[in-house]
C-alpha cells in the first residue's frame, strides 16, 4: 500500500486503470461476449433513398428452416429520437423509408449464412418518391416534405441577434463576408457497433449490452420502443471502442437487437459491419456558413452575422442541438458587441447526421477564424494582434448570456507563439511552407440535459467494506477517454488513498447509479464533482471513526490516507484498516452518495433556443500548424502542431495530452482528406480506405501544452479537454497553406484537387496580371 | 462448408482442430481458439486491428484463410505476456498511453512486437512504416510512437 510521502493523485500521469485490461486483449468489448446459444440476428436495408413502403413481404424469409424470427416495423410503432421533442425514427421503417440503408426488417437465425439467406428472401413493395441529397434542393418550392409535420423539409430555423448588428457593421472601417462549405464527416470509431440482447421470456426481462456512451438514454428508448417497463430492463456497458458522438443516442440496431431477442425468445447478437457502421452514421453535417465579419482599422471587432445551413439526413437526431450549437458558440470565445445567426437544419435523403466530436461549432469556428485571418493579411495586423485585441476578460457573460468563469485563451495564444518560433520564422519559411493559428473553445457539460427531470446532473456512489477496498459506482460511459481513471483519481485524492485500494465500476443499469453518459464533455466536470463529493462524505464518516478509536474530537484529526493520526500529536496514529473496522461497527458496509447539479445561473438565457450552449465552464485552445504544400500533386502536409489547451486543471496530464492529441488529430483528418460522399444517395466507399481516416505515416507530431486556469466550478479547477482543440486544427491548417501559397479555399477538406485547383487559377490571374502589366 | 484438421502452433501452444476450408483465420482465432484478443474494425484489410504475427511476421488474420496457418507459429495479444507479466511493448502502451479505447490496441501491439523483433532499435520512420497499416481512431499515433520508442529502449 501507499507510502507516506505519496504522489498527489490528481495531476499525477497516470496510466489508465483499465489499461492493462486493454494491452493484454482480456478487454472485452461487445463482440468479444460469450453468445452461446445467441441467434445471428441481420438487418435489410433498404435499397431506396425515399419510398413508400406498400408492403414487406416476410413469409417465405419465415418459412426458411433455421429462422426463428423476421420482424417489420409493424412489430414497433412507437418513434424514438434523442430529443423529446424530435423523436420521428422508428427502429424498423414503417410507412415510408428515407434513406438508402435504412432498415426495413431483421431475421435472428441460428447462424449467420441463414439469416443472410433469410435477408434474400425478403420483398419490398414501395412507390419511389423524389429523393433530395443536398439542402438546396430539399428546400426547394415543390419538393416533397420527407416528414409531413415539417414543410419545405426545414427542421428547425434559428433567428438570434444580440446587440445591435447593423449598427456595429456600420461603425466598421472593414467588413468582409465569404462562404465555406464543409463536406460532411463521420467517426469511424475502431469498434463496428454490435449489441447482444438476452430475453428471459420466463420473467419478461431484458438484457442489453451494447456499444453506447449513453446506456441510460439507450434504456429509456429499448423501454419505450418495446412498451416495457424500465425496471424490466437491464442496460450494460462493456468495454467500448470509441464513439466520438456517434454512439451518444439510441442508434437503430439496439432496438432492433431487443425486439428480435424477445420475438425469438432468447438471446440475440448484432454485429454490424463497417459499412452498416458507416450507414448508421449521425456524423457532422454538411455545412455551409455565410459569414460577415466587421472590424475596426485596428483589428478590434465590432459585429458578425452568419448564416448557417445544415444538410441534416433523414431523421430528426440531435439536429436541433447541432444548429443551435452553431450559433450559440459562434461569438462566445471573443469579445463582439453584436451578433446575428439564423440558422437552418435541413432534412434530405441521407443517413442521420448526429452529434460528432465539437458538436455543431467546428465549422463555424473554422469559418469564424479563416475569414478572421484573411481580414488581418488585408490590413496588415497580425493574427495574433488581431485575437489579442478582442479577448474575454473573466470572469463574465458573452453577449448571449453564457458564463465564463475561468478563461485561459491569453496563455494559450502567447505559449503557441513562442513554441511554433512564431515571431522569427512567419515570413521566413521555405516557399510552400507556412504557419497558421486559430482558437477554439468549447462546453464542459451541457447545462441542461436532454431529459430534465429534476434529478442532479450527476450522481457517484461509493462502498466501503470489511476488505478496505472502495469501489466507485458510477454510470460514466468510459469509451477510451479515461473517464473511470480520472474519477478514481478524484476519490484517492480525497481520501489519500492510491490506485491500489480503488475499483471503479461502470456502467451497469443494475448496479451503478444512472449518468446521463459521454458526451458533451460532461464527465470529468460533473461526474468528477459527483465523485469528489462522494469522497468527502466518505471520507467525514472515516475521520469521525477514528476519532472515536483515538478518543479525539473529528477536527483534531488528520487523514494521511493509510493512517489516520491526531494532528499535532506524536503519536503515529493507526492505520486505515483499522479506522475502516472502527467505522463498519453497528452499521456495516458504507455506502455513501456525491450528486452535483449546475446551479439555475448557469443554465442560460431567457430567449428561445437558450439552453443550448450554457456551461458551468468552457475550455480554451489555440493551435499552431506548419504545413507544406506540394506544387505540383497539390497534396497539404502538416508538418507540427503546437497546441494549447486550457483544460482548467489536468487531474491527469498524460490523459489530457491524449485526448488533445487525439481531438487534434481528428479535425486534422476532416481538414484534410475526410468527406463522406453519395451518388444517388448512396455512400462512395463506406470503408476505412475510401474514407480517408490520416495514417500513422502522414500524421504530424502535435506538441501539447497544457494551461491551466483553475475554473472555480470544475472538480480540483478541472474543466473539459476531448473536444475544444479540435475545431482550432482546421482553420489552423487552411490558414498556414493561405501562408505557404497565396490561397484562401472555403472548402474542406483542402483535398490535392481542390489545392490544385485553386493554385492553378492563381497562377493563371497572375499570369493575366503582368500581361496586361506588360502591355 | 468441409471441415479438415488444421495443426498449428497458437501462442506456443500446438492445436489440432476440424477447420472449415473457408474459415478465416481471425475467426478460427477468436470463435475457435476462444482468443477474443484479435480485433476486427473493418470489412477486410483496411484497419490492422486484427494483426497477427505469423511465424513471426505481421498478418491481417481477417484477409488469411486459417488453413493457410498450418504448421505456423501464430501469434495473439494473448501470447505477449510472460508470466502474466506484460512484454515491453504491451507496457510501452499501457504506461505511455499508447491506448485509448484499446480496440486498435492487440493489432497495434502484434504489428510493433513485429517490428522491435527484426528490428530492437528502429527510427520513428521505421516505426510509422511498420504501423501504416493500423488505423488508431484515438490517440493521433504521437502516443503510440513513444510507447513502441520506450519499448525498443526497454525503459518504460
Ligand atoms: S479487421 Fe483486418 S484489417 Fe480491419
Ligand atoms: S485506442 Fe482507440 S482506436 Fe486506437
Amino acid at each position: 500500500m501507499s507510502t507516506p510521502d505519496k504522489k498527489p493523485m490528481v495531476g499525477r500521469r497516470a496510466p489508465l486503470v483499465d489499461g492493462i485490461e486493454k494491452v493484454s486483449g482480456r478487454a472485452m468489448y461487445t463482440a468479444d461476449l460469450d453468445h452461446r446459444g445467441a441467434l445471428v440476428g441481420r438487418i435489410l436495408r433498404s435499397p431506396h433513398s425515399h419510398a413508400e413502403l406498400l408492403g414487406v413481404d416476410v413469409s417465405k424469409a419465415r418459412a426458411l428452416p433455421g429462422v426463428v424470427a423476421v420482424i417489420t416495423g409493424d412489430d414497433c410503432d412507437k418513434p424514438y429520437g434523442i430529443l423529446p421533442i424530435a423523436q420521428n425514427e422508428y427502429p424498423l421503417a414503417r410507412d415510408r423509408v428515407r434513406y438508402r440503408g435504412e432498415p426495413v426488417a431483421a431475421v435472428a437465425a441460428v447462424d449467420q449464412k441463414t439469416a443472410e439467406e433469410a435477408l434474400r428472401l425478403i420483398c419490398l413493395e414501395v412507390r419511389e418518391l423524389p429523393a433530395y441529397y443536398e439542402a438546396g434542393k430539399a428546400r426547394q418550392p415543390g419538393a416533397v416534405d420527407l416528414h409531413d409535420d415539417r414543410p419545405g423539409n426545414l427542421e428547425r430555423e434559428i433567428h438570434h441577434e444580440f446587440g445591435e448588428v447593423d449598427a456595429g457593421l456600420s461603425a466598421a472601417d472593414v467588413v468582409r463576408e465569404e462562404s465555406y462549405d464543409c463536406a460532411e464527416v463521420t467517426h469511424v470509431h475502431m469498434e463496428p457497433h454490435a449489441a447482444l440482447a438476452d430475453y428471459d421470456a420466463e420473467r419478461d426481462r431484458i438484457t442489453l449490452h451494447s456499444v453506447t456512451q449513453v446506456p441510460f438514454y439507450v434504456h429509456l428508448r429499448v423501454a419505450q420502443c418495446l412498451d416495457m417497463d424500465e425496471s424490466r430492463i437491464r442496460v450494460i456497458k462493456p468495454f467500448i471502442g470509441g464513439g466520438f458522438g456517434a454512439r451518444t443516442e439510441t442508434l437503430n440496431f439496439e432496438i432492433v437487437a431487443c425486439l428480435l431477442a424477445r420475438a425469438a425468445k432468447g438471446k440475440v447478437r448484432i454485429k454490424l459491419s463497417r459499412e452498416e457502421t458507416a450507414l448508421t452514421h449521425r456524423g457532422r453535417p454538411r455545412t455551409g456558413i455565410k459569414l460577415k465579419i466587421g472590424m475596426t482599422r485596428e483589428g478590434k471587432l465590432t459585429a458578425c452575422a452568419c448564416e448557417v445551413e445544415q444538410t441534416g439526413g433523414a431523421y430528426g437526431g440531435y439536429g436541433i442541438v447541432t444548429i443551435l450549437y452553431a450559433g450559440a458558440l459562434l461569438n462566445a470565445i471573443y469579445d463582439i458587441p453584436a451578433v446575428r445567426y439564423d440558422g437552418y437544419r435541413v432534412y434530405t435523403n441521407t443517413p442521420a447526421c448526429g452529434a460528432m466530436r465539437g458538436h455543431g461549432t467546428v465549422d463555424v469556428r473554422h469559418a469564424f477564424e479563416c475569414l478572421l485571418d484573411t481580414m488581418a493579411t488585408e490590413l496588415g495586423l497580425d493574427p495574433f494582434k488581431v485575437r489579442r485585441l478582442n479577448l474575454l476578460e473573466a470572469p463574465t457573460r458573452t453577449i448571449n448570456d453564457l458564463a465564463v468563469e475561468s478563461y485561459g485563451l491569453p496563455e494559450c495564444l502567447d505559449w503557441i507563439e513562442a513554441a511554433s518560433g512564431w515571431n522569427v520564422r512567419k515570413g521566413a519559411l521555405p516557399p510552400n511552407t507556412g504557419l497558421g493559428i486559430a482558437c477554439s473553445h468549447y462546453v464542459s457539460g451541457a447545462a441542461k440535459p436532454v431529459h430534465w427531470t429534476g434529478e442532479p446532473h450527476a450522481v457517484v456512489n461509493l462502498k466501503l467494506d470489511f476488505d478496505g477496498g472502495i469501489t466507485i459506482l458510477t454510470g460514466a460511459a468510459d469509451i477510451g477517454q479515461g473517464s473511470s481513471t480520472i474519477l478514481a483519481q478524484v476519490v484517492g485524492e480525497v481520501l489519500g488513498l492510491d490506485f491500489d485500494r480503488l475499483t471503479v465500476i461502470a456502467n451497469d443499469s443494475r448496479i451503478t447509479p444512472k449518468d446521463n453518459g459521454s458526451y458533451s464533455s460532461r464527465v470529468t466536470f460533473m461526474v468528477g464533482n459527483a465523485a469528489l463529493q462522494a469522497a468527502e462524505r466518505l471520507k467525514a464518516v472515516l475521520v469521525a471513526a477514528a476519532a472515536r478509536k483515538l478518543e479525539a474530537k473529528p477536527e483534531d484529526i488528520e487523514c494521511l490516507g493509510e493512517t489516520y493520526r491526531v494532528a499535532g500529536g506524536q503519536d503515529s496514529g493507526i492505520p486505515f484498516k483499522d479506522v475502516v473496522s472502527e467505522a463498519l461497527v453497528d452499521t456495516g458496509t458504507i455506502t455513501v452518495k456525491g450528486t452535483f447539479t449546475v446551479p439555475r445561473e448557469y443554465q442560460g438565457g431567457k430567449f428561445r433556443g437558450a439552453g443550448v450552449g450554457p456551461s458551468m465552464a468552457y475550455s480554451y485552445s489555440a493551435t499552431a500548424a506548419e504545413v507544406s504544400v506540394d506544387e505540383v500533386t497539390g497534396r497539404v502536409t502538416v508538418d507540427k502542431v503546437w497546441v494549447a489547451h486550457d483544460c482548467g486543471f489536468a487531474i491527469n496530464p498524460l490523459s489530457v495530452e491524449g485526448q488533445v492529441q487525439g481531438a487534434v488529430w481528428m479535425g486534422l483528418g476532416q481538414a484534410l482528406s475526410e468527406e463522406t460522399r453519395y451518388v444517388a444517395g448512396l455512400p462512395v466507399g463506406p470503408n476505412i480506405l475510401d474514407y480517408r481516416v490520416p495514417t500513422i505515416v502522414e500524421s504530424p507530431d502535435i506538441e501539447v501544452k497544457i494551461v491551466e486556469t483553475l475554473d472555480p466550478g470544475g472538480p480540483f479547477g478541472a474543466k473539459e479537454a476531448s473536444e475544444g482543440a479540435l475545431s482550432s486544427i482546421l482553420p489552423a491548417i487552411a490558414n498556414a497553406v493561405h501562408d505557404a501559397t497565396g490561397i484562401r479555399l472555403t472548402e474542406t477538406p483542402l483535398t490535392p484537387d481542390r489545392v490544385m485547383t485553386a493554385l492553378v487559377k492563381q497562377e493563371r490571374a497572375a499570369k493575366q496580371a503582368n500581361s496586361r502589366g506588360a502591355a | 462448408m468441409a471441415k479438415s484438421i488444421l495443426r498449428l502452433t497458437v501462442n506456443g501452444s500446438g492445436r489440432e482442430d476440424a477447420v472449415p476450408a473457408n474459415m478465416l483465420l481471425v475467426d478460427y482465432l477468436r470463435e475457435v481458439a476462444g482468443l477474443t484478443g484479435t480485433k476486427i474494425g473493418c470489412d477486410g484489410g483496411e484497419c490492422g486491428a486484427c494483426t497477427v504475427l505469423v511465424d513471426g511476421r505481421s498478418r491481417l488474420s481477417c484477409i488469411s484463410l486459417a488453413h493457410t496457418c498450418a504448421g505456423r507459429q501464430v501469434e495473439t495479444v494473448e501470447g505477449c505476456a510472460t508470466d502474466g507479466r506484460l512484454s515491453l511493448v504491451q507496457k510501452g502502451f499501457h504506461e505511455k498511453l499508447g491506448s485509448q479505447c484499446g480496440y486498435c490496441t492487440p493489432g497495434m501491439i502484434m504489428a510493433a512486437s513485429g517490428l522491435l523483433r527484426r528490428n530492437p532499435r528502429p527510427s520513428e520512420a521505421e516505426i510509422r512504416a511498420a504501423l501504416s497499416g493500423n488505423i488508431c481512431r484515438c490517440t493521433g499515433y504521437v502516443k503510440i510512437i513513444e510507447a513502441v520508442q520506450a519499448a525498443a529502449e526497454g525503459t518504460t
